[in-house]
This record gives structure tokens, C-alpha cells and sequence, in this order.
């Protein structure tokens, strides 16, 4: 780049050098004088601002004075009409500024890979039993062995996500606790800092009575201590030693808000006490697990190989794998696994807002064609003057880059100011495993998205440039030249396309804002108002036998004590308890909580059916509100002595028991079950497994008979969630001091929750919808209020000529309006296109919806009629006698 | 215009380019030094206009044929020398053996009598 740059001074010296040793020369050969030898020597040489003329042409500094020359001409005309820069200026901040937020999250979530060295090659390892339609159906430790063996990873550990009982403390906490194989920092690439890491090869039995804690952890209950290592806590009652803990910016991957979230990691090889000392192939009790493909193997090479593994493990094992289970074992990239639901909305997201840039875009080059017919003359003298074409196609291209820089400038600024709300904005589900913003794709995006829109103005400008000269352009001042007419043509067709474009992301926002009101709308099946919910959890001992819940009886008779007391709490109408999954809607990104049941069929046993289930106490029916269709529900005589008893809801009674009643029909709870489990009622539906699947077959079972160590406690009072927590904490700390008590919260923020994302998205596209809609009666304004100005004169002489003002009115409305029907009838057919996409990548949302394609044309057809009456209305103040006398 | 016989030859467009590289193939020489070069070993028949040299120094620098340097002049000036690059040195060639094709091509067409017909 600097080859050849030189300065003007520094070609002067040259001259200046070269005149001397001439002159020099001349005193010397031919005898003159020193007076005579420079005057002789500068003759001979010309002249000198020629030679530097030539220098200048010669070189790039032409081109940069030129530049500097346009750069600076472009600025006088931004300054000369502040108004236009104005609205050209926001209006591209808020194109480049809205697309470079989604973009930040989208390159956060989407495109930066996981912050994890050599992060392509870690894969998520799931099961899924293909025949019978289930995926993720978790790993056998034996698998886990198996595929440890295989040669296909460098490592591979299961990740068992999981709570704990953290005490020793002020007070118990709740810890998110992830049992792994020692091994699992090392699938990672990653390493605690202080401490160190599991002895990744120990394959001893049970819990290595080790823990990693995360960098929070260690802050909240540690105050940061570097004494923290060798120091010993119990995680449900068992003693661990911290070894290390992880760095402050290391997130574990997880689908989940949860799992990206762990406290403690602890390691096992998941055999010995508390789990089984020889763990059965077909036990599936590991979710899953994460691996590290060996370099060099791609991983479509490494799936064909897991298949040859599964290939040859189901004919070793025909009774663990039964054909008819279809038995696979699937390499996700871990990236995938971890985004999951995340990518579908962000894709919509970012092409909602593209659409918003490109019709701010459409705005500003509109305005932009309209200043290049008031400037012809200008431009026109320009090229008389002997500016080339070229250079003023440049000069228009630096008009617009210097509008989109102006904007994009903005919008910058704008975006590192809010960048806190911004991010607050974002929903939790969205996985950032990385810090959203600030990272040089962001930057290059919108620089090159900011440049891109500057060179289209200049070049959609520069395109009208009148190529005939002074005289013709003077001559057809005032009167619409051919050249203004197919300004006009391109600046309609703009217009038409933008409405089109606005309708299309009006239509896409009203679909997804019709789906959450129908959802909204919908019964629910319970009724959530004035419900608060409280969690606790008993521990589970690696030493069984130190464990002060292990059976149904000890558990029950917690139960029952927490029950008698809440019942006395002021304010309390009625209170239950369940298991984790008996909190409607309380998995926002968690699979359902599919539990194996086995049937009675005809006296035999089915193969194990996984059905939605959750244990009860026999008041919960009652919290919740939920009917009673047949049968009975639980009573307090249904406990761990009695007999077993279930309760099934509508659709599973008419999905497994069709046309047949299903009391008296007996199942089993558990694959080893040995007791049958007698259904006695049922319940009407209710949408507590999915907000928007209403008929989520499910069974409740007794908690008392099947005692759950995970407990929500739901209270229906009309007291606020606040006291009630307190009151509830204060009842279970009564009954076990060193229980945990966390995550109180209002049933109807659960619920209001189990819709974040859908309404993130679609308040997002509402906001950009609402947007689009402005800027594209912005659009239609300017085009009428410009072509109301060029047709002055006509209006007037047709004013003078009689022409009543409704009808001169009437037809500029008509003209306003014919763009807008044209631009509605093709926003229309865009988003029918757009409603299949929407349909098809989110739950519950309507391709097409009556309404809707209704209320969005009227609303378009309300904005461009403003549009048009305003500078309608202005035509018929035109003076007159100015006109006339114009003309 | 008549030109006397004596009066030296103006330089063909293109043509200072080339004798400015065959000039620095013997080491580097400032603009007033290839001016010199060129007219004596022209015998005088060339004569480099100053002004033009200078431009025209600038265009091959730029090109990338020779580059530029500030340096002393053997009387103990400061003057600008320019090397030939490698680039410039390969240009030479080819430009070299273009012009004795050209002057070939164009001494035989100077140099045949009518053709009879």
C-alpha cells in the first residue's frame, strides 16, 4: 500500500535536487554563471507544476484528493439539509442497530462454536429405541464401557445432571450437582484453576469422594477463599473434599438453564454402592453421555462405527435388545445438543429483522432518489463542468456510504449504551455459553452491513444520474423528464415492495401473537391463580444406610407431619405435595417426565410404555382444581401399607384402554415392580405436561405409596407466594433442619414461563413487524408528498380550470392506494409462503389464520391512506397565482 | 514540422521507460544521472525532457520496477537514486525484446522498395 506513496514535498525535493545538480553541471561543462546555470537548468526542465501535475495523476493521490474531495462535498450536503440526514440517519440506525442485536445473540448462540478446545469434536452420546418413536432414552453403565472401549473416542463420560443436598452451612442449600466419569474434565479440554482435576483413569466403585465446585459456588458460600481446597462438605449427608475449582468463565454444556448452571460436579464410574455393584445393560439410568471423537476420525465415521458397535452388542445381547425396542446410539454434535430449541426462533428472529433493515433501506434510498431529482440541475452543472460520470457515480457512492456510516455510527453507539438492557431482554433458554456482543464478527457484520447499504443508495442514486447533459436537464426543469418519470417508477416500485415486505412480518408477528393468546384463551385444565409452590429435597446417602428416608414409611411419615403443619399456616386454604413432576409446566426445556409402566394385557405383561407420571398426595387434585371424571382420587387411607392405587387422566384411559373402563385395570409403576398397581379414577385433562398438547396421556400415583425424595409443596392460599415461602420453610425446617428449602414461586409465573420463548419471539416480531409498518407509511408518504410537489404546477392549472378539489384529492388517494393494494396483495401472498415456515418450526402455530389476513390489510390499507391525505390535502392549498405565473 | 538533422530526437511515448531501466541495470543512478546516461550514450541523439522524467520515474516506482531511495551524490548532493528491482529487471527484458522487434519490423518496411503490380 505505501509502495509508491510519497508526499508532494518529497517530489519537490527530488526537482529541487535534480535543478541544483544540473545547474552544477552546467557551471562546470559549459562555463556559465551560477545565476545563468539555474535560470538554464529550471528552462530546461520545463515546467515544474506540470512535472508535479503528472506526479499527482501519476500516483494514487489523485485518487485520495479526490476522495477527500467527494468525502468532504458529501458532508456539505448532509449538513445543507439536516432534516433529510436526520431521518436518513435513524432510519439506518435503527435498520443496522436492530439487526446487529439479533445478530449478537445469533453469533453468541448459533455461530460461535463451544468454548471448549477442539470443541467439533465433542458429541453428545444418546440412545434412542428407533422401533417404538423414543430418543434420549439414557445409557446403561455397560454401554457407557462398551463404547469407552471402542477406540471411537479419546474420552467419553456420562453426565448425570442432578440435585444435592449442600449442609454444613449457615442454613442447607440446594446444590445442582452433575455426577460424571472421573474422566469428564478431560472430554472438555478443560481444567479447575486452583486444584486439579478427578484422577481421570480411577474406575473405582461408588463416588470418589471428590468434588469440583464451579467458580460460583465457591464466591457465594466460600467467600473465594483459597483455603477452599481440602476443605470437606457434605452433599446429602456424604463427606467430599473439594480438589479444585472451575474457572469463573467456564459454563458446562447443558440443554438446559439448569445444567449450565451446576455447583458441584462429583465423579463415579456409576457401579457400586448407591448404585447397583453390577448396573444391568438394559438399566438405562445414565441420561446420556458426552464424548471426544479421536482426531482424524469425521464424524459420520465415527457414527458408522457406533453402529457397527450397537450392530454386533444386539446380537451378543438378543434379550437386552429386543428388535422390536430398534435400539441406536446417535453422535449429535454437542453444539447441536446444547442450542437445541434455541435455533429455530433466533433463524426466524434474524430474518424477521433483515426484513426490517431492508425496509429501512428501501426508505432512506427512496428519500435518497427523490434529493437526486432536486439535484439534477446540480449534478447536471457537475458534468458540464467536466466532471466525469464516473467520478459522479462516485460521489454519489460516497454520499450514501457517508448516510450508512452516519447510522451506523448511531446505531453503535446506541447498542454499547443499552448493551445491559439489551441482554436482559434475551430469555434464558437462549444457550450462551459464550458472552453476547462485542466480538469482531459482530463488528465486521455490521461494518460490512452498514458499507453494503451505503454503496446500494449511492449506486440506486447513481443510476438516475441524467447522462444528456446541461442544457437538456435546465431546459426540462420544472416539467417531469423522462428521467424523473423512471425515478418515479423505481421509487413506486419501492414503496409496493416495502408494504409487501411489512405485511409479510405483520402477518408472521400476528400468527405467533394469535397462537399465545389462543394458548392464553385455551382452559388450562387447573386453575394456577393464588397457587405458590415450594421445593425441598431429602438427600440420598451413598451409605444407604445412614439415610433417614429410604423407605416409603419413613418418607410418608415426613409427608404427613409437613402436610398437619401447613394445614395450621395462616392463610392457607388447602396444601399438597408431590413429586417434581407434579408441577404443572415446570420444564421449560426438559423433556416430559416419561416413566416406564408396564400393562395387564389378558393376564400377561406388556413391554414397558413410557407415560407422563407423577406421585401425588390426595388433596392435590383439590390445589389444582383438576375434575374428577369417573371413579375415585386418592385418599389419606391410600398409603404405603395399602394397596396400590393410580390415578389416570382422560387421555391416557382413552389412549390405552380405548372404548373399555380403565378402573379396575391394573399396571405396574416401575420395570421392577413386583405389586400391581390398580387404577381407581379419573381426572379431565388438563395442559400440565405441555401447554400446548391438552391430551399428554399421564398417571398420578400415591406419593405415599411411591415415596419421592425430589417434593414440591403447592399451597393454595390468598396470601402473597413471599409469606407463604417463609411460612412454608419455617414448617419444613420444623420438621428436618437440614432440608433445603428453595424455588418458591407463583403457579402462574410458572405458567406465564412455559411461554417465554414463544412470546420473546413473538414480541420481537411484533416490535419489528410494528417497525416495518411505520417505515413503510413513511415510504408511501414520502413517495405522495413528492409526487404532489412535482405535479404543482398541474394541480394548480387543473385548480384554475375548474377542477373541484375532492376530485384532485380522490385521485392522489387513489394513487397512494393502488400502491398500497398492489404491495398488500403481495405481502399476502409472501406470507403465506412465511406462515407454512412459521407452522412448521413452532408448536401450535396456524399456517394461515382468517383473522389475521384479515385485520393486517386494514391495518395496512388505514396507515397508507394517512400517508396519502396528508400531502393530498397540502396540494390543494397551492397558491395559485405563484404556479400560473411559474408556468 | 521540418526537424534539422542535428537537432535531437524526441522520445517516443513508452520508449523514456525503457531506456530508464536499461539505464539502472548498471547500479543505482539518480533522475539528473539517467538523464546524462541516456543522452551520452545516445551520442547526444536523445534527449531526455527533465520534466518528464521525473513523472515518468514515479509511474515505474510505482509499477514496482524500481525503487527509490534518498541518497548522496557523488559530488555530495542529496539526491534520489533508483535500483532496478527484479520485476523491473524481467520488464527490461521483455520490453527489450519487444522494441528490437519493433524496430526490425519497422527498418524492413523502411528499407523494401515498391512492390511491382
Amino acid at each position: 500500500m505505501l509502495r509508491g506513496w510519497r508526499s508532494d514535498e518529497d517530489f519537490r525535493d527530488e526537482i529541487e535536487s535534480h535543478l541544483a545538480l544540473e545547474a552544477e553541471r552546467l557551471e562546470r561543462d559549459e562555463g556559465l554563471s551560477a545565476s545563468a546555470a539555474r535560470l538554464a537548468a529550471r528552462r530546461r526542465f520545463g515546467s515544474v507544476s506540470r512535472a508535479r501535475e503528472r506526479f499527482f495523476e501519476s500516483t494514487r493521490w489523485l485518487w485520495w484528493e479526490q476522495w477527500r474531495q467527494d468525502v468532504r462535498y458529501g458532508a456539505r450536503m448532509l449538513r445543507r439539509a439536516p432534516g433529510f440526514t436526520l431521518v436518513a440517519a435513524l432510519t439506518i440506525a435503527l435498520g443496522v442497530g436492530a439487526t446487529t442485536a439479533i445478530f449478537s445473540v445469533v453469533d453468541a448462540a448459533l455461530l460461535h462454536p463451544l468454548p471448549y478446545p477442539d470443541a467439533d469434536r465433542l458429541v453428545s452420546v444418546e440412545d434412542d429405541l428407533r422401533s417404538v418413536g423414543a430418543s434420549r432414552v439414557g445409557m446403561s453403565q455397560p454401554e457407557w464401557l462398551d463404547l469407552e472401549r471402542s477406540g471411537i473416542f479419546d474420552q467419553i463420560s456420562p453426565a448425570w445432571y442432578d440435585e444435592n443436598n449442600l449442609t454444613g452451612g449457615l442454613e442447607p442449600r440446594r446444590v445442582r450437582l452433575m455426577s460424571v466419569a472421573p474422566n469428564y474434565f478431560a472430554v472438555l479440554g478443560v481444567a479447575p484453576h486452583p486444584g486439579r482435576a478427578f484422577e481421570p483413569t480411577n474406575r473405582a466403585p461408588g463416588f470418589t469422594q471428590e468434588a469440583v465446585i464451579s467458580h460460583g459456588l465457591w464466591q457465594r458460600e466460600f467467600g473465594g477463599r483459597r483455603d477452599v481446597l481440602d476443605r470437606s462438605i457434605r452433599l446429602d449427608t456424604d463427606l467430599y473434599r473439594i480438589v479444585g475449582v472451575m474457572p469463573a468463565d467456564f459454563v458446562p454444556p447443558g440443554r438446559t438453564l439448569e445444567e449450565r448452571n451446576v455447583d458441584v460436579w462429583a465423579a463415579t464410574s456409576f457401579y457400586g454402592p448407591p448404585m447397583l455393584d453390577h448396573p444391568p445393560r438394559s438399566g438405562r439410568n445414565l441420561p446420556g453421555a458426552i464424548g471426544r471423537v479421536k482426531a482424524g476420525l469425521t464424524l459420520a465415521e465415527a457414527q458408522q462405527r457406533v453402529d457397527a458397535l450397537v450392530a454386533s452388542l444386539t446380537r451378543a445381547y438378543p434379550g437386552d435388545y429386543p428388535d422390536a425396542a430398534g435400539w441406536a446410539i446417535r453422535l449429535e454434535p454437542l453444539k447441536r445438543t446444547v442450542v437445541g430449541d434455541a435455533r429455530q426462533p433466533l433463524i426466524l428472529l434474524f430474518a424477521a429483522v433483515a426484513l426490517v433493515l431492508l425496509i429501512a433501506s428501501v426508505n432512506v434510498a427512496n428519500l435518497l432518489l427523490a434529493r437526486a431529482t432536486t439535484r439534477a440541475r446540480e449534478l447536471a452543472l457537475r458534468q458540464a463542468l467536466g466532471g466525469g460520470r464516473l467520478r459522479l457515480v462516485r460521489q454519489l457512492i460516497t454520499e450514501g456510504v457517508l448516510l450508512s456510516a452516519l447510522g451506523g455510527a448511531v446505531a453503535a453507539a446506541i447498542l454499547v449504551a443499552s448493551r445491559g438492557p439489551l441482554l436482559h431482554l434475551i430469555p434464558s433458554s437462549v444457550p450462551r455459553l459464550t458472552t453476547v456482543g462485542a466480538g469482531w464478527r459482530v463488528y465486521a457484520f455490521s461494518t460490512v452491513v452498514t458499507l453494503a447499504i451505503g454503496v446500494v443508495f449511492g449506486v440506486v442514486a447513481a443510476l438516475h444520474v441524467e447522462p444528456l447533459g446541461l442544457m437538456h436537464v435546465l431546459k426540462q426543469q420544472g416539467r417531469a423528464s423522462t428521467a424523473s418519470r423512471r425515478q418515479a417508477r423505481t421509487r413506486r416500485a419501492l414503496v409496493v415492495a416495502q408494504f409487501a415486505l411489512s405485511v409479510t412480518l405483520m402477518v408472521a408477528a400476528g400468527l405467533l401473537l394469535r397462537s399465545i393468546a389462543d394458548l392464553v384463551r385455551r382452559p388450562l385444565g387447573f386453575a394456577p391463580g393464588g397457587v405458590v409452590t415450594v421445593r425441598t429435597r431429602m438427600p440420598y446417602p451413598n451409605d444407604v444406610s445412614i439415610d433417614l428416608y429410604g423407605t416409603p414409611a419413613q418418607k410418608e411419615r415426613f409427608y404427613r407431619e409437613l402436610l398437619r403443619r401447613l394445614d395450621g399456616l395462616p392463610g392457607v386454604a388447602r396444601a399438597a405435595l408431590g413429586d417434581s413432576a407434579a408441577i404443572p409446566l415446570d420444564r421449560p426445556a426438559r423433556d416430559l417426565m416419561l416413566r416406564p409402566v408396564v400393562f395387564e394385557r389378558q393376564g400377561a405383561t406388556t413391554p414397558p410404555t413410557l407415560v407422563e407420571r407423577a406421585s401425588v398426595t390426595p388433596e392435590y387434585f383439590d390445589v389444582l382444581g383438576m375434575t374428577r371424571l369417573r371413579g375415585r382420587l386418592f385418599t389419606d387411607f391410600d398409603a404405603a401399607s395399602a394397596p396400590a392405587v393410580a390415578v389416570v387422566n382422560e387421555a391416557m384411559a382413552r389412549k390405552f384402554w380405548p372404548g373399555e373402563d380403565p378402573i379396575g385395570r391394573r399396571v405396574k409403576l416401575t420395570r421392577t415392580a413386583t405389586a400391581w398397581t390398580t387404577i381407581v379414577g379419573v381426572v379431565g385433562d388438563a395442559r400440565t405436561a405441555s401447554i400446548d398438547d391438552p391430551h399428554v396421556p399421564q398417571i398420578f400415583s400415591s406419593l405415599y405409596q411411591l415415596g419421592e425424595k425430589h417434593i414440591a409443596v403447592l399451597v393454595r392460599s390468598d396470601v402473597e407466594a413471599e409469606t407463604i415461602g417463609d411460612g412454608v420453610r419455617a414448617q419444613i425446617r420444623a420438621v428436618d433442619p437440614t432440608l433445603p428449602v428453595f424455588g418458591t414461586e407463583p403457579l402462574a409465573a410458572i405458567v406465564t414461563d412455559a411461554l417465554g420463548q414463544r412470546r420473546f419471539a413473538a414480541e420481537m416480531l411484533a416490535l419489528f413487524a410494528a417497525t416495518a409498518l411505520l417505515l413503510a407509511g413513511i415510504g408511501i408518504y414520502g413517495v405522495m408528498a413528492y409526487a404532489v410537489t412535482e405535479r404543482t404546477p398541474e394541480i394548480g392549472v387543473r385548480l384554475v380550470l375548474g377542477a373541484s378539489g375532492a376530485s384532485l384529492v380522490d385521485g392522489i388517494v387513489r394513487d397512494g392506494m393502488r400502491l398500497a393494494a398492489a404491495g398488500g396483495a403481495a405481502g399476502i401472498a409472501l406470507s403465506l409462503g412465511a406462515g407454512q415456515v412459521l407452522a412448521r418450526s413452532i408448536a401450535a402455530v396456524p399456517a394461515h389464520d382468517a383473522a389475521t389476513l384479515f385485520a393486517v390489510p386494514v391495518l395496512l390499507f388505514a396507515v397508507a391512506l394517512v400517508a396519502c391525505l396528508v400531502p393530498a390535502r397540502r396540494a390543494l392549498r397551492v397558491d395559485l397565482l405563484a404556479v400560473i405565473r411559474h408556468e | 514540422m521540418p526537424t534539422k538533422d542535428d537537432e535531437p530526437l524526441d522520445l517516443l511515448q513508452g520508449t523514456l521507460d525503457l531506456l530508464i531501466l536499461r539505464t539502472l541495470i548498471f547500479g543505482p543512478q539518480h533522475g539528473h544521472g539517467i538523464s546524462l546516461a541516456i543522452q551520452q550514450t545516445s551520442d547526444a541523439e536523445l534527449l531526455v525532457e527533465h520534466g518528464a522524467l521525473y513523472p515518468a520515474l514515479q509511474r515505474l516506482e510505482h509499477r514496482g520496477w524500481i525503487a527509490g531511495k534518498w541518497g548522496t551524490s557523488a559530488n555530495n548532493r542529496r539526491a534520489r537514486f533508483y535500483a532496478l528491482t527484479p520485476a523491473g529487471r524481467k520488464q527490461l527484458v521483455r520490453e527489450t525484446t519487444k522494441w528490437r522487434r519493433l524496430a526490425r519490423a519497422i527498418g524492413r518496411v523502411l528499407d523494401t522498395g515498391p512492390t511491382e503490380g
